[in-house]
């Protein structure tokens, strides 16, 4: 599995770091119906808590497309080290 | 799909918290199906996967783009349960970190890209599992769980949006049913995509024996 490991987790982060920056910026489906049917102004922009990294833009990079591949590493790597140790708890152990 | 604050009013998005939560202690506890300890370090690879593939959203039908979601694939990989705990492990850090998807819409989010999709796609597939006699079932039964999943939670959306006053149904379901139905064959299209990947270099991790299977 070792190998498999590092094979998945770099096919992942090329993804997020090479393409994320080429990612479409139409609105998404749900976006898109809110605005055709116009409910969409119902939306709170302000966050009730702020994040991080809001939008996929690393925040102080100048550049878009390395602020949203910075994004895309640091999450990937968040989501595969979190959900490494939620399996670890949902796993069968040895003995 | 991700469904931002503002939405949903305080009793659908309140339920749905519970809901999840619900699914979630469920999913944690001992009453859930295990993941066997081999399958420990694919939970993690197919949660980074999904993260970044949902960050690349394709254009797909008039200026409307669409990104994969990955209920189906989490599920063939790693069962219904681990997949939910996926899809919630995703949500949580795009909703905390990037902003993406409201916080008091977060137990609905996990409620329609966890518990509806990850439990539609995983019902057609077993469906197809176990009444299509071919070697190919699991290529049908993929793709079509993938595109099931995509419609039916965004039917889902729909009525919450309505049960929150935000929208009327007769509107918002054609409207959501309608984009979706295409985003879902994107969804197929990918979720076949990687699992002939798998299929060629691991085939191993895909438990594909057909019905004698089971």
């Amino acid at each position: 599995m070792n190998k498999w490991v590092w094979v998945g987790l770099a096919i992942s982060l090329a993804v997020a770091a090479v393409l994320s920056p080429f990612a479409s910026s139409w609105p998404d489906g749900l976006e898109r119906v809110a605005e055709d049917l116009g409910f969409d102004e119902l939306a709170i922009e302000a966050p009730a808590v702020s994040s991080p990294i809001p939008d996929y833009l690393v925040p102080g990079i100048s550049s878009e497309g390395l602020a949203t591949s910075l994004a895309g590493i640091i999450g990937t790597i968040l989501v595969f080290g979190i959900a490494l140790g939620l399996a670890k708890v949902v796993g069968e152990r040895r003995g | 799909m991700h469904i931002p604050d503002g939405f949903l009013d305080t009793k659908t998005w309140s339920s749905l918290a519970v809901a999840s939560g619900a699914v979630m202690a469920v999913a944690l506890s001992g009453k859930a199906k295990r993941i066997s300890e081999e399958q420990v370090p694919l939970m993690g690879i197919a949660a980074a996967f999904i993260f970044a593939a949902q960050m690349i959203n394709l254009p797909v039908a008039g200026g409307t783009s669409g990104h994969f979601m990955g209920a189906m694939l989490a599920a063939i990989l790693l069962g219904p349960w681990a997949a939910f705990l996926i899809m919630a492990t995703v949500l949580i850090v795009q909703c905390l970190v990037f902003q993406d998807g409201g916080l008091l819409a977060l137990g609905a989010n996990i409620f329609n890209m966890g518990v509806v999709a990850v439990g539609s796609g995983w019902l057609v597939y077993n469906l197809v599992r176990r009444f299509m006699a071919s070697e190919k079932w699991w290529r049908i039964g993929s793709f079509g769980g993938a595109w099931v999943s995509i419609v039916l939670s965004a039917a889902v959306v729909a009525v919450e949006l309505s049960l929150s006053g935000a929208v009327a149904l007769k509107q918002a379901l054609p409207a959501m049913v309608g984009v979706h139905t295409i985003i879902g064959i994107v969804e197929g299209v990918i979720t076949l995509a990687v699992l002939e990947f798998i299929h060629k270099v691991r085939p191993d991790l895909l438990a594909l024996g057909g019905a004698a299977d089971e």
